[in-house]
């Protein structure tokens, strides 16, 4: 009995267990020797045992503090669009209208971020909306290959993501509890701010999160957007690996992300933990 | 609020009567007047004309979709009448939002504030008054409240680590500490069951009667009606069909619904042969007359007849029938025995299905009667009652 129990269990943990392993382990483990080697003569990585490659990691300043300042702002930014949104889909909308337009915030996920991102390139370009604000008088603004432009892209791309988990917080939330508020005293701002909000923290935070993560390892939107001139993590390590083949230096910069988005993630389990007790519904991670 | 008051004033010098003066505060704590609720095409609440006495304990009571919860929410202000009026305090408060009312409500699933502790969710009221209230009077009048529902201990409790019951004590904690002019309550003890259910009838009565506050209550339960009202406030369909003491509705119940709803009874047609003072000679079906209670103004000749199924008794048919009673020949059809009482199903020649409940006390003597067997209905003069409407 116990034993058919523990090999049924077993079979059914084997293949997400091959692939956490294959996928996951398998390849930070790689990443992790390779990060104390060195680059061979011709490129690629060449054994050894040094911390040299870590010592370097200033060289890449800039990157590490474009990712680390344009991902958190990118996150709240999406926040600030997608909340009130996905409270408008959630709490405003007649169920008619419902389906609809929660399947106009998925559309853009059909196209490749790459095509929509170049959208974005024509209309922070010089013949999009800068060439608008010269209309108005202000003269030689510009939007393209600026953080800013990486930001909109940003924004632009991971906005569904943050709506969709708010949205479930919110349509889950119990009307009735904000006619009790009401019926305690309580004019609707407040009930907005005490009752509401803290109840679809749980939305906010799992999509903060999936959200921040993902902008961690972004190198799409500010290779296109930035034009070269706003560098992510993600954008180095293209370089490293592909361009100028320095796998050893390459995986202590992979190594010094994944070290930065464990603190992120490990943070974010306490914030879970604090907001929402035990209840079981705080997101994904 | 200074208009109600001054209407109290007033009021002072006139009569007591509930029925003429039109604004005494003192007596009269809220009132429907004409309150119509449409929700497009569905009439939820259809010209609502009701008033709620200081201090007393009114039941809504009617079957499913029949407008109590309409009726409720247009006094909580989550509703306001499509037509009508609604007053608390002898002021209209049609545009005023629930927020300001001076009600509160036991929500019919609690709806308790789950990211709260049990002292949490009830100081949650205090918390709302502005200018805000002490701190520690809050906690005090928290520890208070939480007494009174006899769950001291539970203070720091989380909701969800809380029985059904428990969480319902919570709902009235939070709504009795902030002192409403009205209490009320949505089908409150639903989600009980049966013998809990009982208790916290119990127990809310007597926080009604060492609270005075005024509790009006939704149930489609009558057995809660007519054990905890003062009044109850028969509705259907959106309508009132008739207001009065649990008394009053069992014994002089004016339509079939009412009488059907409160109790059972049996309702036959009767063609009226005589009238004198209250009192009508109604013909039945089968020709045998019985004498039973008029309303003093009817000028109706064929109506119908109301007998609670207690009322009437079986005999034999070689029995003697007793003085001032009616004898109806009937057989009988069905019996069920239910400890205290035997009730009788019986189908009677020209009249129809009767029931009739006999107590176990008067079986044990004169012995009960098989399914089949020809029977007399007793019925004893001035039990019946014609009944006012014909629906
Ligand atoms: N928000 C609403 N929108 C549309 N129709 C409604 C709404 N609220 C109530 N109704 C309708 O109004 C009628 C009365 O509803 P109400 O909730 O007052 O009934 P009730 O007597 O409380 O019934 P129950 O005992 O089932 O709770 C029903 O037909 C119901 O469908
Ligand atoms: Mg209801």
């Amino acid at each position: 009995m116990a034993m058919t129990q523990f090999r049924a269990r077993a079979l059914l943990l084997t293949p997400a267990g091959l692939w956490y392993a294959a996928l996951l382990l398998l390849p930070l483990a790689v990443v992790l020797i390779f990060s104390f080697g060195e680059r061979s003569a011709i490129g690629g990585y060449a054994p050894g045992f040094t911390l040299e490659q870590y010592a370097n990691l200033p060289a890449r300043f800039a990157a590490f503090r474009n990712t680390m300042t344009l991902a958190p702002l990118g996150t709240v930014a999406s926040l600030l669009i997608a909340y009130p949104l996905a409270y408008f889909l959630a709490v405003r909308v007649s169920p008619k209208w419902k389906t609809m337009l929660l399947v106009l915030v998925i559309v853009p996920f059909w196209t490749s971020i790459l095509i929509r991102s170049y959208a974005w390139i024509f209309l922070l370009g010089g013949k999009g909306i800068p060439a608008l604000l010269a209309q108005i008088g202000l003269d030689d603004v510009r939007l393209l290959n600026t953080p800013f432009a990486v930001l909109v892209g940003i924004v632009y791309g991971y906005l569904p993501l943050m709506v969709f988990p708010i949205y479930v917080a919110l349509e889950k939330l119990d009307k009735r509890l904000l006619e009790a508020a009401a019926d305690l005293g309580t004019p609707p701002w407040r009930a907005f701010l005490q009752i509401t909000l803290p109840l679809s923290m749980p939305g906010v935070l799992t999509g903060s999160m999936l959200v921040f993560i993902l902008l961690m390892g972004e190198f799409l939107i500010p290779a296109i957007l930035g034009g070269g001139k706003v560098f992510f993590v993600g954008n180095a390590l293209v370089d490293l690996f592909l361009q100028s083949r320095n796998w050893a230096f390459g995986s202590a910069v992979a190594v010094a992300l994944v070290v930065i988005m464990l603190i992120t993630v490990a943070l974010y389990t306490r914030a879970v933990k604090r907001f929402g007790a035990s209840r079981d519904d705080v997101g994904l991670m | 609020m200074l208009d109600g008051y001054a209407d109290a004033g007033n009021t002072m010098t006139q009569d007591h009567d509930m029925t003429q003066s039109p604004t005494d505060t003192r007596q009269t704590v809220a009132e429907f007047v004409g309150a119509t609720k449409r929700f497009g095409e569905v009439l939820a609440a259809d010209r609502i004309d009701l008033r709620i006495r200081r201090g007393e304990f009114l039941s809504f009571l009617g079957p499913s979709g029949c407008g109590k919860t309409t009726a409720l929410r247009m006094l909580a202000g989550f509703e306001s009448p499509t037509e009508g009026e609604v007053l608390i305090d002898g002021r209209e408060v049609g545009g005023m939002p629930a927020y300001r009312r001076p009600v509160n409500m036991v929500f019919q699933h609690y709806a308790l504030f789950p990211h709260m502790t049990v002292a949490e969710n009830v100081g949650y009221g205090l918390r709302q008054r502005r200018p805000r209230l002490p701190k520690h009077e809050i906690a005090d009048r928290v520890i208070r409240a939480l007494a009174t529902v006899r769950l001291d201990d539970f203070a720091q409790r989380r909701i969800w680590e809380l029985s059904g019951g428990q969480q319902q004590r919570v709902a009235l904690a939070r709504a009795i500490i902030n002192e409403p002019k009205i209490l009320l309550l949505d089908e409150p003890m639903a989600a009980l069951d049966a013998k809990l259910r009982g208790e916290m009838q119990r127990e809310l009565l007597d926080l009604q009667r060492s609270l005075g506050i005024t509790f009006v209550l939704v149930t489609h339960d009558q057995e809660e009606a007519l054990s905890m009202s003062d009044r109850i406030c028969i509705m259907g369909h959106g309508r009132i069909i008739q207001v009065g003491t649990p008394q009053d509705l069992y014994d002089r119940p004016r339509s079939r619904y009412v009488a059907d709803f409160v109790g059972k009874a049996n309702i036959v047609e009767g063609q009226i042969a005589a009238r004198h003072s209250g009192w009508a000679q109604a013909a039945l079906g089968n020709g045998v007359h019985v004498l039973v209670q008029d309303e003093p103004d009817d000028t109706r000749t064929h109506v119908d007849i109301a007998i609670r199924p207690e009322a009437l008794s079986l005999v034999r048919r070689s029995d003697p029938t007793p003085a001032a009673t009616a004898a109806l020949p009937a057989m009988v059809t069905h019996r069920t025995f239910l400890g205290d009482h035997t009730e009788y199903l019986l189908t009677a020649e020209g009249i129809g299905t009767l029931q009739v409940n006999a107590p176990r006390a008067a079986e044990r003597v004169a012995g009960g009667h098989d399914v089949g067997a020809y029977v007399h209905v007793l019925w004893p003069e001035q039990t019946g009652l014609v009944l006012a409407a014909d629906s």
